[in-house]
């Protein structure tokens, strides 16, 4: 019974992931594509975490934190991007150059 | 074969959304929606390497594909357009002749490979069997392969790792997180 429930969860994910691609693929906007992108990966992070619930293996866990936090960072280096168009320079550094000189890049 | 295995569906799944996205990457032409699909290829092909059990497969390709290359593909481009350019059509079927050759090679091979999980197929049969059976008194580590690539090989691995780090080091230097700041801080 409790392998059933896991498996519909699981599909219903797939199906979610699914939907999540579909904006990824015809996001007018990047931010759309953002978006899509970053809930695609929390999205597999659930799935992860059902599938080790399914197989009744823990390893499945640590990947999916692993996930989570590449997530957030890509999710951050994306969005610097797209504000700054640079990667070199800290984001603290950014924003009080931003605050002193009114130099906006 | 009397029952159909549902967990299979889900491999299914994953896959057909691994292709979706391999043809979405070919016909964009917009490279940051290329280079964010990318990201999501690398973390679906992730879970499906979870789904087959190769739990550590996965966790590479997590952190490599997933995060570093993401960023890399950034820096990237910032040296160049936003757009792809169309290729010239000819170039197309030569492309397209060197995929099917590969293809068609990969499919020939694959009736060579033993059946998935034969006992007797040599991964199994001779070494492997003897870590199976040892690791669990030995080193007592739930993931054999781990045991086998951290503790029976460790020197090995630990050459790879020091190749990784020096690696990482390279990118970060490449990328020069926070070293920009004396220099640009000087010179205004």
């Amino acid at each position: 019974m409790m392998v059933w429930v896991n498996l519909i969860a699981a599909l219903c994910m797939a199906g979610a992931m699914a939907l999540m691609l579909s904006r990824l693929f015809i996001g007018p906007t990047l931010y759309d594509r953002v978006l899509a992108a970053n809930s695609f990966g929390t999205k597999t992070v659930l799935l992860l975490l059902i599938f080790s619930l399914m197989v009744g293996r823990s390893d499945g866990v640590d990947i999916a934190l692993l996930y989570a936090l590449i997530n957030f960072i890509a999710t951050i280096a994306i969005l610097k991007f797209f504000r700054y168009r640079s990667l070199e320079i800290a984001l603290a550094q950014m924003s009080l150059r931003r605050a002193i000189g009114g130099d906006d890049e | 074969m009397e029952s159909f295995d549902w967990t299979q569906l889900l491999d299914y799944a994953l896959m057909a959304m691994l292709l979706a996205v391999g043809v979405a990457i070919v016909r964009l032409r917009n490279l940051f929606a290329a280079v964010m699909l990318m990201g999501v290829y690398s973390l679906l092909s992730a879970a499906w390497f979870v789904s087959l059990d190769a739990v550590d497969v996965a966790f590479t390709e997590a952190a490599v594909g997933a995060g570093i290359s993401t960023v890399l593909m950034l820096g990237a481009m910032l040296l160049t357009a936003r757009e792809a350019e169309p290729v010239k059509a000819g170039r197309h079927w030569a492309a397209l002749a060197v995929v099917l050759a590969t293809g068609a090679a990969l499919f020939f091979a694959i009736g060579d490979m033993p059946a998935y999980g034969d006992p007797n197929s040599p991964a199994n049969a001779y070494v492997g069997f003897d870590y199976l059976i040892r690791t669990p008194q030995e080193v007592a580590v739930p993931n054999v392969v781990t045991a086998v690539l951290a503790s029976y090989r460790g020197f090995d691995t630990f050459g790879e790792t020091v190749v990784i780090f020096a690696a990482g080091l390279g990118v970060m230097l490449l990328l020069g997180f926070g070293g920009k700041k004396a220099k640009k801080e000087g010179g205004e």
